[in-house]
């Protein structure tokens, strides 16, 4: 008997931590953590509202439920990827400090 | 094997070709050919079972093979991805199959596989010729294989898969995939020789021209999916309630149902695709590409799949056609498709270039079909798509044969001519006895030589079609874009194959081998045989000795059949007429001519020049949207906009600054006030400073201010709309 | 104030704290360690939610795999990051200010949502609904073509992984 609200706050809350983690940390790692934090927060908020709909419908409901295997499938994926480019990247240039990574500056 | 699985099949084996020979055997010539004829000949082979079940089926219009799976959840609704085989998409399957099957195997020639390596030659570039030693130490240049040869084998079976897919498919919506994976592969394929500057300019011309064309396309599917919630074929065209329902809602366009403005964005679609005027200019420049690639994609399939497309949708183009006054869709492809199979008729007269000739008779009559549908001659327009992939693909074929054997004299004698010039060639009969005798069958063909060729049959039934619906001027058009047809057929004949030779090389020229030739006699078969299916019943001494098979066949496509009411012989007169008349006209003009000149060129004088020069619709696009989109961003962009008129205004800010500055220090009081320039100074410093810290080059600042910017629009939405 | 929404309101504010300290942690080691609380913490709200079977899915692939993954990561990078200086950007000030913004608009959109206010009451069972999942994820009517595509970018992000990672040792090699 707890209230969606809790739900939908505190993900929004943990989204927000992480967002301001992926902003804001100078290290790639730290960053990948943010994004790890808001992948997180959207599995905490699919699963409310599937079960919020589950309840709203007697029958088993299973559309929100695939949609999180899905976000942890390419969660998992990100994370392989995000770490590999992070430690060739640390390889080649011997930082893992974004604020030095500034390839894109004009 | 379920016949659905068969179907599905089909494209997945030339796309599994695909990726085999880019991630594993490009490196390997033999190893990359034979991926792309197994997967090539696999797809055939099914695609013969699907076409040999299709025929056997009754009504198989009806009940057709289907068979989809949810693809993309929409909501409450899903997208579904499928396979359909109606009595259209079959006879399709047939022709494509076999097309495509045998310009695979001719590839295999016409690159040279076996032939040693060129010393000179580089990717991106057609091959010069090597130096080899023969048993007495004499050196001979030869034909040296392609650089590229396992690239070309891989983007030709990856353009088999998009056909395969827009053919079998069951919606619009995987048909446009198909169709732009084959707009890639054009643009990748006419651009094969990247090393050349006109094959680069060619390949991009072809792109943006047809993507003109394909926006039209999708904003009609957009309309289409809104309206109706679906883009499945069943679902929209043999459904009378959905087809009515679509002619009777007005569109935004005043005085235009949805019927017909849908249709005539996806006319446009067509027009990109099947090279249509004005959007035909791309095609004849696409003869940059190597030759297999003119005959498949820009003769036998691509430019077909546009043609397809409004067949397929004939049902929508011509809600609430009775049979009297054309829809608008129907009056805009009948104007369009006859205009374009004269202009382009015209046009192919005078050009020299034997693919050039081949490129505009392809236009011409791609728009001899889609006249057809306009005047809704349904089943003339299959038949003769049909019919045209076949003799075509054969004429291009013979024509790379040629230049093949050209190419072999040029080699030989160290001549500089062009060898796809025709005023050099001449004589080749006897040379290249084999490519004589088909690329005469498909010639023929063209020209609708009477009773043997399939061609006749085809456009015959367009004649009378367009001869029954009581549209004179169409009718008229048609006769003669065919005399012409004729002319420039019999012109093209002569002057490659009869008479004597007009250069050294063409004495030098030989037949080409038999990986080239074979393609080109079964194809031969096909450019006289197909016609007979197609023999319609009323036709005077062997009308109904065969019975009209495809009539029957793809006719039954179409909800409602319309009366059979022309039983006249003015039009199968004229069909006679024309195509003897120009046969012979040709002949008679182009017989004697010995030199390198057209002996046309004299007489005709200012109108042979336009004609030569394509009517210089390119360099009136060149002046109208080229130069002027040029000069829109070379002079309205970047000199006023950027440099007047924002530099401008940035300058004059710093020169008002500058200005108050100067002025606060003399006028004001220069003792006292003396920070107050300074300041205007430094804020300007801190401003760019400010400014500059925005561009640094941090993603993690560019997603600060871009999430913030969103935020705000946000918190605006909110306050302004949702409680206000 | 029930039992279940005690363990709720502990398990979110253990959460949140030990997220807030993941992204302000000056070590990276902590920051993982801490990482590794918040994934428990949110594993037990999927517990709260009724959905065990996720709840242990996080426990394995987030705790067991990619936090482990992450902090050697972090032990591999760590020399040249140990201390040294801030561990944010100058522009931190911004970035906190945007995400202030951010949880502010979505808690304000969501709460014009009149199923905000709704309660979460109590499933009939949990093991229906993961035998529907497991059924519908292989079923062609349902999410079969997305699973297989999931299966592809696993492979292809694990294949890019390796080559990403190796390809420099065969530079320095060559």
């Amino acid at each position: 008997m707890i209230p969606l609200a809790w739900y939908l706050i505190f993900s929004a809350a943990l989204f927000c931590i992480g967002l301001f983690g992926a902003l804001a940390r100078k290290n790639a790692v730290a960053i990948l953590m943010g994004v790890e934090l808001m992948l997180n927060a959207v599995n905490v908020n699919l699963i409310a509202f599937w079960h919020y709909y589950a309840q709203a419908r007697s029958a088993p409901y299973v559309h929100g439920l695939a949609f999180t295997t899905m976000v942890f499938v390419v969660a998992a994926g990100e994370v392989a990827v995000g770490l590999a480019l992070v430690i060739s990247a640390y390889r080649r240039r011997q930082t893992a400090v974004m604020d030095e990574l500034t390839l894109l500056k004009g | 094997m379920s016949v659905e699985l068969t179907i599905v099949l089909i494209p997945l084996l030339p796309l599994l070709a695909f990726f085999t020979i880019v991630l594993l055997a490009h490196r390997n010539h033999a190893l990359s050919h034979w991926l792309a004829l197994i997967g090539a000949g696999l797809a055939w082979l099914l695609s013969m079972l699907v076409f040999g079940r299709a025929i056997q089926t009754e009504e198989l219009s009806r009940h057709p093979f289907a068979a989809a799976i949810e693809w993309l959840p929409t909501g409450s609704t899903a997208l579904q991805i499928g396979v359909h085989i109606d009595p259209l998409s079959a006879v399709t399957l047939f022709f494509v199959a076999w097309t495509v099957l045998m310009i695979f195997i001719y590839s295999i020639g016409y690159h040279n596989y076996g032939q040693p390596k060129g010393e000179h030659d580089r990717p991106g570039l057609p091959p010069h010729g090597a130096e080899i030693q023969d048993a007495q130490g004499h050196a001979h240049r030869v034909p040296s294989i392609e650089p590229m040869y396992a690239r070309f084998f891989a983007l030709i079976s990856l353009f088999a898969f998009a056909m395969y897919l827009l053919v079998v498919t069951d919606n619009l919506l995987t048909l446009y995939m198909g169709w732009e994976i084959m707009g890639l592969c054009s643009y990748l394929l006419i651009g094969f020789w990247y090393g050349k500057e006109s094959a680069r300019n060619a390949m991009i011309k072809a792109f943006l021209t047809t993507r003109v064309g394909d926006v039209f396309m999708l904003l009609g599917l957009a309309a289409l999916y809104s309206l109706t919630g679906t883009l499945n074929y069943q679902a929209i065209l043999n459904n009378p309630a959905v087809l009515n329902g679509l002619a009777g809602a007005a569109s935004p366009l005043a005085g235009i149902s949805w019927a017909g403005l849908i249709g005539i964005l996806l006319i446009i679609g067509t027009i990109g695709k099947s090279a249509q005027f004005p959007l035909h200019i791309w095609l004849p420049d696409a003869m940059e590409g190597p030759t297999p690639v003119s005959a498949m994609i820009h003769a036998a399939t691509m430019v077909s799949a546009g043609v397809y497309l409004v067949i397929r949708f004939f049902p929508l183009l011509s809600v609430g056609w009775d049979g009297h006054s054309l829809t608008l869709p129907m009056l805009v492809m009948g104007t369009i498709g006859a205009f374009t199979a004269l202009f382009a008729a015209t046009i192919a007269v005078a050009q020299n270039d034997i693919k050039r000739v081949l490129a505009y008779s392809t236009i011409s009559q791609l728009g001899y079909m889609i006249a057809a549908l306009g005047v809704g001659a349904y089943v003339a327009a299959a038949f003769h798509l049909v019919t045209h992939a076949f003799f075509k693909a054969l004429l291009f074929l013979g024509s790379g044969s040629v230049i093949h054997g050209m190419e072999h004299g040029v080699l030989s004698t160290g001549e500089k001519i062009d060898p796809q010039n025709m005023l050099y060639m001449g004589g080749l009969r006897k040379k290249m006895p084999l490519t004589f005798w088909t690329f005469l069958a498909g010639g023929l063909a063209l020209s609708g030589f009477p009773l043997i060729t399939a061609g006749f049959w085809s456009k015959d039934e367009i004649l009378s079609g367009a001869y029954a619906s009581g549209q004179m001027l169409i009718f008229w058009t048609l006769a003669v874009a065919a005399l012409l047809t004729a002319f420039y057929t019999m012109r093209q004949i002569t002057l490659t194959f009869l008479g004597q030779p007009r250069s050294l090389s063409a004495e030098h020229a030989h037949e080409s081998r038999p990986v080239m030739t074979i393609p080109l006699v079964i194809l031969a078969l096909f450019a006289v045989t197909a016609g007979w299916v197609g023999i319609p019943e009323y036709f005077p001494l062997v009308g109904g000795a065969l019975p009209n098979w495809f009539e029957e066949f793809v006719g039954s496509m179409l909800l409602t059949h319309s009366e059979k009411s022309h039983h006249s012989l003015l039009p199968l007169t004229v069909s006679l007429v024309v195509a003897l008349g120009g046969l012979l006209l040709g002949w008679l003009t182009y017989r004697r001519a010995l030199k390198p000149e057209d002996p046309l060129e004299k007489p005709l004088g200012g109108v042979y020049s336009l004609l030569r020069n394509k009517y210089y619709v390119d360099e009136f696009y060149q002046l109208v949207f080229i130069r002027p989109a040029r000069w829109l961003a070379e002079t309205v962009t970047d000199r006023w906009l950027d440099r007047a008129i924002i530099d401008g205004a940035l300058h004059s800010i710093a020169g008002f600054g500058v200005w108050l500055g100067k002025s606060l220090r003399r006028w004001i009081d220069l003792p006292v006030i003396n920070g107050a320039g300074d300041l205007t100074a430094v804020g300007t410093r801190n401003l760019g400073a400010f400014l500059r810290s925005l561009q640094s080059g941090r993603v993690q600042v560019y997603a600060t201010v871009g999430l913030g910017l969103a935020a705000v629009v946000a918190i605006l939405i909110y306050f302004l709309w949702v409680i206000g | 104030m029930n039992g279940l929404q005690l363990v709720f309101l502990l398990a979110a504010l253990v959460s949140l704290f030990s997220a807030v300290m993941v992204v302000s942690a000056r070590r990276m080691m902590h920051a993982a360690l801490w990482l590794v609380l918040t994934l428990m913490g949110v594993a037990v709200i999927f517990v709260t939610l009724q959905s065990s079977f996720f709840a242990v899915v996080q426990v394995l692939v987030y705790v067991g795999a990619i936090a482990i993954l992450i902090i050697f990561s972090v032990m591999l990078t760590r020399r040249v990051m140990e201390d040294q200086g801030d561990q944010v950007l100058p522009g931190w000030r911004a970035a906190a200010l945007v995400a202030v913004l951010l949880f502010a608009v979505i808690v304000g959109f969501l709460a014009l949502w009149q199923g905000f206010s709704a309660m979460l009451v109590e499933l009939p069972s949990d093991a229906d609904n993961l035998l529907e999942l497991g059924k519908a994820l292989v079923s062609p009517q349902g999410y079969v073509l997305p699973f297989e595509l999931a299966s592809v970018l696993l492979v292809a992000a694990l294949i890019g992984a390796i080559t990403i990672a190796v390809d420099l040792k065969e530079d320095q090699r060559g």
